[in-house]
């Protein structure tokens, strides 16, 4: 079973099309990253995936379900949307640990769920502070440790270092590192180089469809370019030129 | 289990704003000792502890629509829904995690108004606790019209619409003039409207008057009822889109 197969899925807005007959499949414990310019459709297929917007046409299965018909993957996935998603009047302990709650963990393991989190991101001095009162870059790593809690088999993370200084990107790239492998990771990202260090393939989308696909190696030879920016301006441009 | 704890979120952020909670039962008991002085002085029928308490209790939950819709329309502005929204929770269980909280919140303030009307001088019986009993059902039409408000605005647009919302509810309730004293067309829109009907109630219940009650509650039962099932399409639309 593929952790995700979506099979010519379109989402139309009116007249515009934001995903135009995307057919891929994403396997389990991959690291998926979905690039493209702004409004090319990535976060719209991310929600799609999540099952916040139903695709007005195709399928899309992750798990095996299909996520139109069937909610039971919300349980074994987990997203960080692209803006923060924090709960501003909770501390950072009381987020996760009602992320760990809602999700079928009990008081206790939730609290214990909760502190490793702490932990891990390294939260622990801000722990019993309200998350309103937390910089971006805390609120971001809040936001991720609130999508990892709960031991997602595929994990959302819709442009998890937008906005984040140097020393905080670099800091949240290693600790998603560290996740290759164990968890099917789906990324959107505008930082070229995020996608290209971190993803075993990449998706390039343009106006709602796929440009091309494939991992960072297959790319450049596909292109005839050395430099992945290179790869993605070409891709981008060849169908700006449509 | 998960309403529950969605409905333990809900609260600590409502408690967690004072002034908000401060205002929303503060200023009702406020308005009431004001009034409570006016009818030491004047002695109007319509401002009788007993008549006013009734009106104020109703026009306090004004604010519990007011706490239900900006908390829904923050959430949904801030993206937190939207991660909610991947969550396994249903649309039934963030409906009932909303409201629970709005009903112990809507509890407090009629316990509170009626405390403070004994402290006035009204006389206590068993009439005041089947009143606060028969305001349940009358909060749970105001924290679906917070619902319902906050599924459609933002936080901004629920903040404008409440100011004139809470005019709608003290001017057609009859909690300041008696509407036989309009009539007419006047007294028919207020009375199509469920707040009339929800201070006649309380006023009826508290004198210990049930003749003709239960029309005023089918009235009521009905607005609450359609309102509910108008928040929850809403709702669940929003989840979808």
């Amino acid at each position: 079973m593929k952790a995700i197969e979506t099979l010519n899925l379109s989402k139309a807005f009116k007249k515009r099309k934001a995903v135009d007959g995307l057919t891929l499949s994403i396997e389990k414990g991959e690291f998926f990253a979905l690039l493209g310019q702004n409004g090319a459709g990535k976060t719209t297929t991310i929600k799609i995936l999540c099952g916040l917007s139903k695709p007005t046409e195709g399928k899309a299965f992750v798990l095996g379900k299909d996520v139109s018909s069937d909610d039971s993957f919300k349980e074994k996935i987990n997203v960080s949307p692209q803006e923060t998603a924090v709960a501003p009047n909770l501390s950072v302990y009381e987020n996760l640990k009602f992320i760990a709650e809602i999700y079928g963990n009990k008081r206790n393991a939730a609290s214990e769920k909760a502190e490793n989190m702490i932990k891990y991101f390294s939260l622990s001095e801000r722990r019993n502070d309200k998350a309103k009162t937390l910089s971006g870059g805390m609120q971001r790593k809040l936001s991720i440790a609130m999508a990892l809690i709960t031991d997602p088999e595929v994990l959302f993370l819709d442009e998890p270092t937008l906005g984040l200084d140097v020393r905080a990107r670099r800091e949240l790239w290693e600790k998603i590192k560290t996740l290759k492998g164990k968890v099917t990771i789906i990324l959107t990202t505008h930082y070229l180089e995020e996608a290209e260090a971190l993803a075993d393939r990449i998706c390039i989308m343009n106006r709602g469809r796929i440009s091309e696909i494939g991992t960072v190696q297959e790319l450049k030879e596909k292109t005839g370019k050395d430099n992945f920016e290179d790869v993605f301006l070409m891709l981008t441009e060849q169908e700006d030129e449509l | 289990m998960n309403i529950s704890v969605f409905s333990s979120r809900n609260s600590k952020e409502i408690i967690r704003d004072p002034l908000s909670i401060a205002f929303g039962i503060g200023l009702p008991l406020i308005l009431q000792i004001f009034v409570s002085a006016l009818q030491n002085k004047i002695g109007v029928d319509i401002f009788k502890i007993e008549y006013f308490t009734s009106g104020i209790a109703v026009f306090s939950f004004s604010f519990v629509s007011l706490f239900s819709g900006m908390l829904i329309s923050k959430d949904r502005t801030s993206s937190f829904l939207n991660k909610l929204f991947s969550s396994p929770l249903s649309a039934f269980e963030y409906i009932l995690g909303y409201t629970f909280p709005m009903l112990f919140i809507a509890i407090i303030q009629s316990v509170c108004c009626f405390a403070l009307s004994i402290a006035l001088g009204m006389q206590f019986n068993a009439n005041i606790i089947y009143a606060v009993i028969v305001l349940i059902p009358v909060s749970l039409l105001f924290i679906a019209i917070g619902i319902l408000l906050g599924s459609l605005f933002n936080d901004k647009q629920v903040g404008g619409i409440f100011a004139g919302f809470a005019q709608v509810v003290a001017l057609s309730s009859g909690m300041w003039f008696d509407l036989n004293l309009i009539g007419g067309v006047m007294k028919s829109i207020c009375y199509a409207l469920p707040f009339a009907h929800a201070v006649d109630l309380v006023k009826g219940v508290v004198i210990g008057n049930y003749s003709g009650l239960f029309i005023h509650f089918i009235w009521i039962a009905v607005y609450t009822v359609v309102i509910y099932i108008l928040a929850v399409k809403v709702f669940k639309k929003n989840m979808k889109n």
